[in-house]
């Protein structure tokens, strides 16, 4: 019996915490430990530090070297004389053909130039909760100062729209209250009919009033063009998508078959052949006579296009909910928009956000293919005028270049957003 | 009891008389249960045997198919007017609690009063606030759930539907997902509101509590009524063989 251990133990005083062991720092430490661990990663180190300074040194200098002052790629190789080097100077002949397109008028660019810096003004309330929510109002009021600017003609125009807007709103609000939602909304539908009629007689009579140049949308080009499009297609297919995906999963069997073939349709297409239907095929579904903008028919296109990916993205979102929370809502006494709205929808938005960011960018970069349907965005400028003029055929890395590091900042900035957003509102684990 | 208390008793609170199918199969068969206003029962019984179920057909979580479901006077029926009347006046506690995760605690209360009962919002978080002190909790009013524990957020929970001030509420299984130290906290809290007169439909294992709280142990199993009885009487005198089984399993350890 004396061999058996004393199980019985009782401690009478706390251990009191310790600072953890100083770990071990130091460069030469760390390139140990990660660079040459053991000969595989030795050799794979020395082979990737050997690629990557091929690559700097064969493409530093050739940027170096560069030409900028020069009128034309004959007289840049003559500058150079055959020695390696780029012809940046195509960049400062044609920047502005790049940005704009060939057709914007050149004492017009402020309007643009403008209606980008306060594209920035009007995105900044959304994207950072913390600013005061007053700024919400300009930008509500945005898309119609952008219009105005962009397109120009009378600013009439862009204000009967917004009136007419507001009108609908306030029909719908007060029948849906008094009668019901679908009476609600055709109300809506038929105010805003009306104001615009009523509307387009006074923008008729007063043409000139606070006018600027107006700007026909065929006019529309260069980094300008692939803008108007990424923003109005990313801001638009969002609630679009929204819509389909909680349509997906309605009970409702008519609503959740069109939604179903919606999206399978969609996304069983390429965006290029919707893109040809748009310059094509889509004005055969309008009334005769009916002479409907180009760009008018891209952007509901590529908006048609991401709302059905979006609506997929979501859908997963709202899938990797817990039963739990509708549960929740229902038992509350929430009905269907409230639970969705305020419980379902935020929950699910925010799972989905990697997601609708990954279908955003896509879509930005995707507003290039406009090019092969003769639309001169900045890709078709490059393509097409710049590449055939006499002076600059013959050149491609340096506008290249230059239209991948103009996506690249735009994409990279949304994607680093996003990221941030992610970790603020990461709410539940901390 | 006092005089006026049996006569708030008199008045029927729930009246079920319903069967229930998922696809072909029969998971409540003839259910026949009369809740009087203020009685505390307690719902036990095997797992599969139905017991959440019926009480998640009481606020319509689950759709019954044959008989009725009458909830202080309201039938439940497929009217959403009636079933979203029913639900803002039945509260209820999950077992997994089901707290709102991106709002918090103080939000979670005053969500539903705010929309549902279209309360002032400073009125909603006065409510609020009374009631978090009442489960014990005020001084995290400002934190999400996921920084609670297990025990405080169900208590989190049954304080969110108290806000709605219903006159029913139903647990189901409110402590089966708590840490053992945790339970006691969320028991007290219950027999607290249980001392405060409110019709509590209760799904449980937790048999002290039974013991002290309920007027009455109903045991179910697959689908069915088996026994009924008061607490004192079920638990030394149980009649049926299922459930002398059930309960010498559940306290023979």
């Amino acid at each position: 019996m004396s061999d058996t251990p004393n199980l019985g133990f009782v401690r009478h005083e706390p251990i009191p915490p310790s600072p953890p062991p100083v770990q071990q720092a130091g460069a030469v430490k760390w390139v140990r430990e990660n660079l040459f661990s053991n000969w595989i990663n030795s050799i794979l180190t020395i082979l990737s530090i050997y690629f990557v300074a091929k690559i700097i040194l064969a493409s530093t200098p050739w940027m170096w070297n560069g030409v900028w002052t020069t009128s034309s790629l004959r007289e840049c190789r003559e500058v150079l004389q055959g020695t390696s080097g780029a012809c940046w100077s195509v960049l400062t002949e044609r920047w502005n053909q790049m940005l704009f397109g060939f057709q914007y008028p050149v004492e017009a660019y402020w309007r643009p130039t403008l209606a980008f810096v306060l594209l920035l003004v009007c995105i900044a309330p959304v994207l950072f909760q913390k600013l005061p929510r007053k700024m919400l109002i300009f930008s509500a009021i945005y898309p119609f100062l952008a219009f105005w600017l962009i397109w120009g003609g009378t600013l009439l125009t862009p204000v009967i729209v917004g009136l007419s807007l507001i009108a609908g709103y306030m029909a719908f609000v007060k029948t849906e209250r008094l009668i019901g939602f679908a009476t609600g909304l055709l109300s809506g539908v038929v105010a805003v009919a009306l104001v615009l009629y009523l509307g387009s007689f006074v923008t008729a009579a007063l043409s000139g009033f606070i006018a600027l140049e107006p700007v026909a949308s065929r006019d529309m080009g260069g980094f300008m063009l692939n803008l108007i499009l990424g923003t109005v297609c990313v801001s638009l297919s969002i609630p679009l998508g929204i819509v389909l995906a909680l349509g997906r999963q309605s009970n409702m069997p008519i609503i959740k078959g069109i939604c179903v073939v919606f999206i399978e349709f969609i996304r069983g297409v390429p965006l290029i052949t919707l893109l040809f239907v748009a310059n094509v095929v889509l004005s055969y579904f309008f009334p005769p006579g009916t002479n409907l903008d180009l760009i008018l028919r891209v952007i509901i296109m590529i908006t048609l296009f991401s709302a059905a990916y979006i609506a997929e993205v979501i859908r997963g979102g709202l899938a990797a909910l817990p039963r739990g929370q509708y549960e929740a809502a229902d038992s509350l006494g929430l009905d269907y928009p409230q639970a969705m709205r305020l419980i379902i929808l935020p929950q699910a938005l925010k799972i989905s956000i990697p997601g609708i960011v990954n279908v955003a960018v896509g879509l930005f970069k995707d507003t290039t293919l406009v090019s092969v349907i003769s639309m001169f965005d900045l890709v078709g400028m490059i393509r097409g005028p710049i590449s055939s003029s006499t002076a600059w055929t013959g050149i491609y890395w340096e506008l290249y270049l230059f239209a991948i590091l103009l996506f690249f900042v735009v994409c990279y900035g949304i994607s680093q957003y996003s990221q941030w957003l992610e970790r603020q509102l990461r709410t539940d684990h901390h | 009891m006092s005089e006026a208390q049996m006569k708030v008793s008199d008045e029927i609170a729930i009246s079920i008389d319903m069967n229930k199918w998922y696809g072909t199969f029969h998971v409540l068969r003839d259910i026949n249960l009369d809740v009087q206003r203020g009685e505390r029962i307690v719902i036990c019984g095997p797992s599969g045997s139905g017991k959440s179920t019926l009480i998640r057909c009481i606020n319509a979580l689950e759709e019954h198919q044959k008989g009725s479901i009458t909830v202080d006077g309201t039938l439940l029926s497929s009217d959403v007017k009636n079933i979203d009347k029913v639900r803002s006046e039945v509260g209820m506690c999950f077992q997994h609690f089901n707290l709102f995760p991106h709002l918090t605690i103080l939000e979670n209360c005053t969500l539903a009063p705010i929309w549902v009962r279209k309360t002032p919002k400073k009125e909603a978080e006065e409510t609020a606030m009374h009631f978090l002190e009442k489960v014990k909790i005020p001084e995290q009013a400002d934190k999400y759930p996921g920084q609670l524990s297990g025990g405080q957020q169900q208590r989190v929970a049954i304080a969110r539907s108290l806000c709605m001030k219903p006159r029913i509420m139903l647990f189901d299984e409110p402590t089966s997902a708590l840490d053992p130290e945790m339970i006691k906290e969320v028991l007290d809290t219950m027999i607290e509101l249980a001392e405060d007169g409110m019709t509590m439909l209760c799904v449980t294992h937790e048999m002290g509590f039974a013991r002290q709280v309920a007027n009455r142990v109903i045991f179910m199993d697959v689908g069915q009524i088996v026994e009924q009885n008061e607490p004192e009487e079920f638990f030394n005198n149980p009649q049926s063989d299922r459930t002398k089984l059930f309960l010498s399993q559940i306290l023979g350890h």
